[in-house]
């Protein structure tokens, strides 16, 4: 993981005592709210309905015992316990005081953390596959490039001020995409070309929102060490043309759109014509001084542990299904990824309490090198555990609330914070989820359903993702009343597919019924091998209308 | 006229008055016995009366081209960029590349919705002096252009980002 050097060291604390000095200036009265308003977006802080909200950033989702432990210290000194896993791989604080949030900065500032561009409308925090560095099908550790983009877009004096919000995902899995690249503005996809050199298939222009795209190709294959000239040739022509009359039409995608990604593509090419051989070209150097921090861990030299499982789940049954679904393939023979999920039911997903993300740093330090990564589905990943320890680990997830073996199921849902606590929201998200996590509890059906994901977002600023659910749910806002939209056939992997509406949208109370129609239209039409997705794709929406309409 | 600042903190007073761009079909109104920023297209298209006066400088707002003023940048004394609101960062990018493409050697100066805290990213991107918006206290320039001792990109102050600086 990356360690800051003095540099970095000394930005983070002259970042920290401007905010403080811009702080003091706003409660001052000498800074106007909307002057305010971009410089404490830009460091994480958003006035929410109920109080603050606090955005702590977690570069593509890599946390350190450390830091959680300071996490969970800031929650119960400045806040009330607990703390929010994001669907950008971020943390919330959702009652932070105004005026202690220098102070917070600080505390974070000390164990290399801070909540530079976690909102506003700059280059936000750049994400990956929490996978990256164990999974044996990736062309290569996307996270050094995360790094490299995360000092090339912190503080760019260029791009501090966009149309709207900016966010660039990488991706170096050839099978899946669990950074759901091509809904970002930027997604990279690590390639190598047929003379074996690494680089990029780039993608702008995709988002979800209140107009969802699936971003097209603009660069078909970016050398790798043109990577931070070429990206900034898409910024500058996004910030000198993107829209700025309509929020609601500024971000990249409708600048792609209005050019076509053709005329879109020629733009960037003739302004990266006269940057690309610039000093801010790459070096094999500067990779690999990123790339040497992100090496691997003291693995110990295993065998992988198949006997010794095969027995234990024999003998237990939950440990066995919590293998099947919250336990992935490891790169290196012995060990395993695990994934702690945050999804019990009566807890919204993503909550954790102070005690918790202590208890996490704890697993860490003891089973996973002291590291873990925040998913975008809201879960919390063990990358580095010995196939040897499972079930010693697995013993410990029950009690504290972890062990739900509902990984990608229907339940694992990807749910925004919605209208319990945001001030955008047109609806309430998290007693969705809840409901529906109580009409579905039992695991073994669960299970015979396989892989299905219900995202549900509050509003169409789309913060759960619902149009790349297979299942996905939207609080809209009717005559002050809330109802849910449900649309079907979302996916969010290399078959990125924005969901196509059901129908007309239901109250909250008939939402468990809405999904258990769906469920049983599934269940009715499979085929013994079919996922939730196939069969939809299959027999496409109507058999679903007819059953939830009728 | 209020006073301006300039990149080393320093606050000097300003000698250039903004001549705004006229109604349609009127002329050009340009006060006497003063340095003076006209519209850029207006200078463009009179250059034989206002080329090589040292006292005419131009203006582009905000949604201008810089690239009308490419083969001429250094027939100008002075070029301000207009921020017409302090969240519209298209200024940003006019400034490089007048800059770092066209070769502007001259004044660039920031106008408009000019406050504290875009000062630094201002002058990373070019502009040597600012005219502050007059209810913002011009004291506090000094340490809003220097918030940070660095930062990880190159701009127009240096053209070495800091992982070629970190390899040296």
């Amino acid at each position: 993981m990356y360690v800051y050097d003095e540099h970095d060291r000394q930005m983070a604390a002259e970042r920290v005592a401007q905010f403080r000095d811009q702080t003091e200036r706003a409660l001052a009265g000498e800074l106007a709210e909307d002057e305010f308003l971009p410089l404490r977006l830009q460091n994480g802080l958003y006035v929410q309905r109920l109080a603050p909200m606090l955005r702590i950033c977690v570069p593509y989702g890599m946390l350190r015992s450390v830091q959680l432990r300071r996490l969970a210290r800031i929650t119960r000194d400045y806040d009330k316990g607990y703390a929010h896993f994001t669907t950008r791989q971020n943390v919330q604080l959702n009652w932070p005081n105004l005026e202690d949030v220098p102070d917070i900065l600080a505390e974070l500032a000390e164990v290399e953390m801070h909540a530079n561009q976690t909102s506003g409308n700059c280059i936000r925090n750049t994400t990956t596959d929490q996978f990256a560095g164990v999974q044996s099908d990736e062309l290569t550790d996307p996270r050094p490039y995360c790094e490299i983009i995360r000092q090339w877009s912190t503080f760019h004096p260029e791009f501090a001020y966009l149309p709207r919000k900016f966010k660039v995902a990488v991706n170096a899995s050839e099978k899946t995409d669990r950074a759901a690249i091509q809904v970002h503005d930027i997604g990279l996809q690590i390639v190598r070309n047929d003379a074996g050199e690494l680089g990029f298939r780039v993608h702008v222009g995709g988002g979800l929102g209140r107009t969802p795209m699936v971003a097209p190709v603009i660069r078909e294959f970016l050398p790798e060490l043109d990577l931070l000239t070429y990206l900034e040739a898409v910024l500058r022509v996004y910030n000198r043309y993107g829209r700025r009359d309509n929020k609601f039409k500024a971000r990249i995608k409708i600048l792609v759109k209005a050019l076509t990604p053709a005329g879109f593509a020629e733009k960037v090419e003739a302004e990266w014509a006269h940057i690309k051989d610039s000093p801010s070209r790459l070096t094999p150097e500067a990779i690999a001084r990123i790339q040497a921090y992100f090496t691997e861990p003291a693995y110990a030299a295993l065998d992988n542990a198949t006997d010794l499982l095969a027995r234990q789940r024999f003998e237990n049954r939950a440990f066995d299904q919590w293998l099947q679904h919250n336990v992935d393939t490891h790169k290196k023979p012995g060990y395993a990824i695990v994934s702690l999920t945050m999804k019990k039911t009566g807890t919204p997903p993503g909550d954790v309490t102070d005690r918790q993300l202590e208890q996490i740093a704890d697993l860490a330090d003891e089973y996973s090198f002291g590291e873990v990564r925040v998913t975008h589905q809201q879960n919390v990943v063990l990358a580095d555990v010995r196939q040897d320890r499972l079930l010693e680990l697995w013993e410990q997830l029950g009690p504290m609330g972890f062990g739900t073996a509902n990984l990608n199921t229907l339940t694992d849902i990807i749910c925004c914070p919605g209208g319990d606590f945001c001030a955008l929201a047109n609806a309430k998200s998290i007693p969705v989820a809840d409901a529906i996590q109580r009409r579905f509890d039992n695991l073994d059906f669960l299970y015979d359903l396989g892989e299905i994901d219900l995202n549900i977002s509050g509003c169409m600023n789309a913060c759960g993702h619902h149009h790349v659910g297979n299942i996905g749910v939207l609080g809209v806002d009717k005559k002050g009343q809330e109802f849910y939209q449900v649309s079907l056939g979302g996916a969010s992997q290399h078959d990125a597919t924005i969901g196509k509406i059901l129908g007309p949208s239901f109250a909250r109370d008939d939402m468990p019924d809405v999904i258990a129609k769906i469920i049983d239209v599934y269940v009715n039409k499979r085929t013994d091998e079919e996922s939730f997705l196939d069969t939809y794709r299959r027999v496409g929406i109507d058999p679903f209308k007819e059953r939830v309409y009728a | 006229m209020p006073d301006i600042i300039f990149r080393d903190g320093s606050i000097r007073q300003n000698q250039w008055f903004v001549v705004s761009r006229p109604e349609s079909g009127e002329a050009l109104d340009i006060p006497e016995q003063k340095r003076v920023l006209i519209p850029a297209d207006l200078w463009i298209a009179n250059r034989e009366q206002f080329a090589g006066n040292e006292n005419v400088g131009v203006w582009l707002d905000s949604h201008d081209e810089p690239e009308v003023l490419a083969e001429y940048v250094n027939q100008l004394p002075l070029i301000a960029v207009n921020f017409p609101k302090f969240s519209d960062g298209r200024g940003y990018s006019i400034a490089r590349l007048l800059r770092e493409r066209f070769g502007y050697k001259n004044e660039l100066r920031a106008i408009g919705d000019v406050l504290l805290d875009q000062l630094q990213f201002m002058k990373r991107c070019g502009f040597d002096t600012y005219e502050l918006r007059p209810d913002k206290d011009i004291r506090k320039a000094a340490r809003a252009l220097n918030f940070f001792s660095q930062g990880y990109q190159a701009a127009t102050d240096t053209d070495l980002p800091l992982f070629r600086r970190r390899a040296s």
